[in-house]
């Protein structure tokens, strides 16, 4: 095999989800197609190469700095959600009913892992925190214990800021069938369980 | 195939591959011992692993030497309730993580695993914290570094036991301690059997004593710092 197929083999096989055998796939299905697949990827990897930047605001990935949320007047500026990472901030904007600003930690606190407080975006966030037009900062961290202790840890920083600090509820899921969940989720479901408005 | 079951507490779980994990157990009868799970990052295992959850674990190798698998089950989620109280939180890591980064592995530790399995059931009691300066003092004693805080040093004294001398890890009476304060580390109320108010500033010179002699004794060694989490515990209380 010519190495410069073996280089684009050993480049895709080191992408998310993709192992040896698919790479291999893919190479040869873009190799064969070169101008209906290849052409147009490599034009759509140099662009975003060249025109994708980090939000200098909330480190959102976006082709502009500042990225387009921060730049929309018409978002609720009142309100910033907290998230670990940009397919977090992603998934929410999915939803189309968070209006508010966003800001991306970059992690979450891990004793294991070596991400301590100084890896984090935590001075940027307490500044925008401190902003007359904030009122509310909502939490939306993982409920793993990292996720929960980083919370913590953050509430600690935006107390001295004038803010409502949120998070979103737990429990039960959309669709969810109770005797398939597990027991933390039970737990929490019970304890946070309110009343039926008639 | 080499396999053993056994029951042991989720100590570290770091993600290996796109959808594997490896895991770090305190077992009963093996000690802490490290396997691969696959399927780590799936939904269903998510909920259980995390630290501090009490799973049955069957772990299978070729040989002994190899890292292994686990097959987990959950035996009991402790985590749940302790979610919504960050002092409980960062008690909870920073006791996983000093049993993870100070206990050889493959080695027998019956006495840490009760005492971790005790400290677990703690979380539910009102003196849980001072249980928890106990069970680090009791770690210390375990790994060979126990602290002598029976009876005053200079005189033998059992009675008004105040400091403790940071050379050599024995208690010191208040009289006897009174010229040399600035150099000895106060010894927490709650450790005198005869105390029974539990204020925060025990509990943080309780913790303050224990992480003096958790770098001293341990992670100088090393050449490490304590780990970042059981510094931000004793912060939650300064």
């Amino acid at each position: 095999m010519a190495s410069e197929i073996e280089n684009l083999i050993k480049a895709l096989a080191k992408l998310p989800t993709i192992g040896p055998r698919s790479a291999k796939s893919i190479a040869l299905k873009m190799l064969t197609k070169k101008q209906d697949l290849m052409h147009p990827l490599v034009i759509a990897m140099e662009q975003a190469i060249k025109n994708t930047t980090i939000c200098s605001i909330c480190n959102n990935l976006d082709a502009i700095n500042p990225c387009h949320i921060c730049q929309d007047n018409r978002r609720d500026q009142s309100t910033i959600c907290v998230v670990e990472k940009i397919s977090d901030l992603w998934a929410l904007e999915g939803t189309k009913s968070y209006k508010g600003l966003y800001h991306v930690l970059g992690g979450v606190l891990s004793a294991l892992d070596g991400i301590t407080p100084d890896d984090l975006d935590i001075p940027n966030l307490v500044t925008r925190s401190q902003n007359p037009n904030v009122k509310e900062v909502i939490i939306a961290l993982n409920t793993s214990i990292d996720g929960q202790a980083t919370m913590y840890y953050l509430t600690d920083y935006l107390e001295l800021s004038n803010v409502e600090i949120t998070v979103p509820s737990r429990g039960v899921p959309m669709g969810g069938e109770l005797d398939h969940l597990d027991d933390g989720t039970l737990i929490t479901a019970l304890n946070s369980r309110k009343q039926i408005e008639n | 195939m080499n396999s053993w079951v056994d029951q042991g507490v989720i100590l570290s779980i770091r993600p290996h591959g796109e959808n594997g994990g490896i895991i770090s157990l305190l077992t009963q009868n093996h000690g802490r011992y490290s396997g691969y799970v696959y399927g780590a990052k799936s939904s269903k295992m998510r909920g259980i692993l995390e630290i501090g959850n009490v799973v049955r674990a069957e772990w299978q190798s070729k040989d002994f030497e190899g890292l292994g698998k686990y097959d987990i089950e959950l035996d009991s989620n402790n985590i749940v309730n302790i979610m919504d109280n960050p002092k409980k939180l960062l008690t909870l890591q920073s006791l996983c993580t000093l049993v993870d980064k100070t206990l050889p592995e493959r080695e027998e530790h019956v006495n840490i695993y009760n005492s971790v399995i005790a400290m677990l059931d703690s979380f539910n009691n009102d003196m849980w914290e001072a249980v928890y300066v106990y069970w680090e003092i009791g770690l210390l004693k375990e790994l060979g570094f126990g602290l002598d805080l029976d009876k005053c040093a200079v005189t033998g004294t059992t009675e008004k036991l105040s400091h403790i001398s940071p050379k050599t890890g024995r208690a010191v009476c208040e009289i006897e301690a009174e010229p040399y304060k600035d150099k000895l580390l106060e010894l927490p109320k709650f450790l005198n059997p005869n105390i029974e108010n539990l204020e925060e500033i025990d509990i943080f010179a309780g913790l303050r004593l224990t992480g003096y002699f958790l770098q001293s004794r341990i992670f100088d060694n090393y050449n490490k710092l304590l780990p970042d989490v059981r510094l931000r515990l004793l912060n939650k209380y300064s």
